[in-house]
């Protein structure tokens, strides 16, 4: 069972349950999970075995049946939400990389990365700034005033780490971030996010099935019939 | 915060614009309906300004003389003259008819209200009050006074049933309640036009009375041609006119002319709601059937573009949602778009009725109290229109950013 240390991402007998009565399906039993800061753990399971149920349950997006959930020092859940505005948590406290980059097409890429922070009350110019740093980090700089439609996959991926990285959030949830890259494009965002985290302290969390990058993880959650299982993963290079 | 209404309605400008100049042209058309109305009820103020009457007299229980046929004697403006509170009063007829233009390239009709003055100068009730050329009549007969809207120029030659006038002088904006263009000539000559026949019917009408015996008796000579010659002229007219002085009200000068002149009078504002409420009510309620109309097909048009273009953010609505954006914030983007598609609208819209207006054979008025009344209503049917696409992205799940 992973240590809780009190920082990064914690969760502890973590279930849900769809429907009532004879129709309920249980889709999450009893999670059990940690990520460090700094870490980037695997989350990987055949279609159905509870993946986007857990990714959604940590993304505050639904409503656990049950558990207890720690982000960074702070109780989010047990057995209920202990804060108030779900919106706000994710908002600030979660980040969120997607299958596709999901870019907003009517921004540009400082603005889709800006967007965050604005949002939380950031004046424009300071959400800017800092939406320029990270694009620096991951050496999207030069197409800071491109649209998304103009970007290549691989410079939109970035684009969308630096939006799920904006607001400093202590853990990163990415939805299958390296599905539509090649094996290339695919380490090189492994590598980002690895990076990212240790720069940034932030927990991360990849749900994946891209046989390419599993290797490269040092701790891999399998997930089947909504059941964890936590196993030491190969932590290969990423070269 | 930035707009994100206004950066995505910069990103699809192009969509954006003509969907708005459609929608334009759609609130021009409204706008051209609305002054269609104005211009009608403003055509019937015209005429009773330009009228230089305070009072009406007219048949008894009848009401006339534009809503209503009208006929009284000649003669009854001299004993009306002489009332209390009377500063003028004028005989005056009105015949809407076909008017001929004679020209080299032959007659061309224009349809025009032939109006009947009595012999004075400008300002006497019924006379045009201005010219903008040329004189007003000077002759008992065969000169006239046209509008320029009837495309009459100074000289031209008139053909009024049998008779030819020659145009001496021009108005502007001197039309009927329905828009014609009017043509001033002297009283006697229009009530000439009004009831002549063509030799034919008079013949056969002398014939018809020579043959009864009631009117050619042996014992009674003379009778027959004093039959005849009172068939033949026409001693009647469709009101008087009456200007009142100025320290009588005008119902002081009205009561006693009905009471003993057993006629009916009506003041100007009588006259205003017949006008306005009476011989222009059924159009004013096919236009406003035609703005209700209007009104519902540009609020579908807004819903559903709005509609559609919300649909094709449904993604982008559900990721914004999933980092945290508020739904106030979404609703806003939504409800913006839809306002900033309205005043394009409304813009495209008024600039078109504008140039539009001109080019309508009736007097088209676009009031700024309309234009006004027409942006509020474009904005609320917007703000209602885009209801729909606000409930649907508002219900859309943040977790469908999320696969699975």
């Amino acid at each position: 069972m992973a240590e809780n240390t009190g920082k990064g991402i914690h969760i502890e007998g973590l279930s849900k349950r769809y429907g009532e009565g004879d129709t309920a399906v249980l889709a999450l039993k009893d999670v059990n999970m940690h990520v460090a800061p700094g870490e980037v753990v695997g989350l990987i399971g055949p279609s159905g075995s509870g993946k986007s149920t857990l990714l959604k349950c940590l993304g505050a997006v639904i409503d656990p049946t049950a558990g207890r959930m720690v982000l960074g020092d702070e109780t989010i859940f047990d057995n209920g939400w202990k804060v108030r505005d779900l919106r706000a948590l994710r908002r600030d406290k979660i980040g969120f990389v997607f299958q596709a980059p999901y870019l907003i097409p009517f921004l540009d890429v400082t603005d889709n990365v800006a967007l965050l922070p604005m949002l939380a009350g950031l004046p424009n110019e300071e959400a800017r700034v800092r939406a320029l740093e990270l694009l620096t980090a991951l050496d999207v700089q030069h197409r800071a005033k491109a649209m998304p439609s103009q970007l290549s996959g691989g410079e939109q991926q970035r684009v969308a780490i630096a939006r799920g990285l904006v607001n400093r959030p202590p853990v990163i949830l990415a939805d299958e971030p390296t599905a539509p890259l090649d094996s290339v494009r695919a380490m090189a965002v492994i590598r980002i996010l690895n990076d990212m985290a240790k720069r940034f302290e932030t927990a991360v969390i990849v749900v994946t099935h891209d046989e390419k990058i599993i290797p490269t993880f040092k701790r891999i959650y399998h997930i089947r019939d909504g059941i964890t299982h936590e196993e030491a993963g190969e932590g290969r290079s990423f070269d | 915060m930035i707009s994100l209404a206004g950066r995505d309605i910069l990103h699809a400008w192009g969509k954006f614009i003509f969907t708005g100049v459609g929608l334009g042209l759609l609130i021009g058309v409204t706008l051209t309906m609305a002054g269609v109305y104005r211009g009608m009820v403003d055509d019937g103020k015209v005429l009773l300004d330009n009228s230089g009457a305070d009072l009406w007299v007219v048949q008894k229980d009848t009401l006339g003389p534009y809503a209503e046929s009208s006929s009284i004697p000649d003669d009854v403006w001299r004993s009306i003259r002489t009332m209390p509170g009377v500063a003028e009063a004028a005989n005056v007829t009105y015949l809407t008819m076909q008017v001929a233009r004679q020209s080299n390239a032959g007659d061309q009709d224009v349809r025009a209200m032939v109006v009947g003055i009595t012999a004075g100068e400008a300002g006497t009730p019924g006379w045009p009050p201005q010219l903008v050329a040329g004189r007003q009549i000077t002759r008992g007969h065969y000169e006239a006074v046209a509008d320029i809207a009837a495309g009459f120029q100074l000289g031209d030659v008139l053909k009024i049933r049998r008779n030819h006038y020659t145009v001496v002088g021009l108005t502007r904006r001197m039309v009927s309640s329905s828009g014609d263009p009017m043509v001033f000539i002297p009283l006697k000559d229009a009530q000439e036009a009004q009831f002549l026949k063509d030799n034919d019917a008079i013949l056969m009408q002398r014939r018809r009375t020579e043959a009864n015996p009631a009117f050619n008796r042996p014992g009674v000579p003379g009778l027959l041609d004093a039959v005849i010659a009172s068939q033949t002229s026409n001693s009647s007219v469709n009101a008087v006119l009456v200007r009142i002085q100025p320290e009588f009200s005008q119902e002081e000068v009205a009561e006693p002319i009905r009471r003993w002149k057993r006629l009916t009078v009506y003041d100007r504002a009588q006259m205003e709601s017949i006008l306005v409420g009476k011989l222009i009510a059924t159009s004013a309620k096919q236009i406003g059937m035609f703005l209700v109309i209007l009104a519902l097909v540009s609020a579908a048009i807004v819903a559903f573009i709005i509609y559609t273009l919300t649909m094709d953010k449904i993604r982008e609505i559900a990721v914004l949602k999933l980092i945290g954006t508020r739904n106030r914030t979404i609703a806003g983007m939504i409800l913006q778009q839809a306002l900033v598609l309205g005043v394009i609208g409304f813009v495209v819209g008024k600039i078109s009725a504008t140039f539009a207006a001109p080019l309508f054979p009736k007097y088209v008025l676009l009031t700024p109290v309309d234009s006004a009344l027409g942006f509020f209503a474009v904005l609320v049917i917007c703000v209602l229109s885009s209801i729909v696409a606000i409930r649907m992205a508002l219900k859309v799940d943040p977790a469908e950013a999320i696969g699975g």
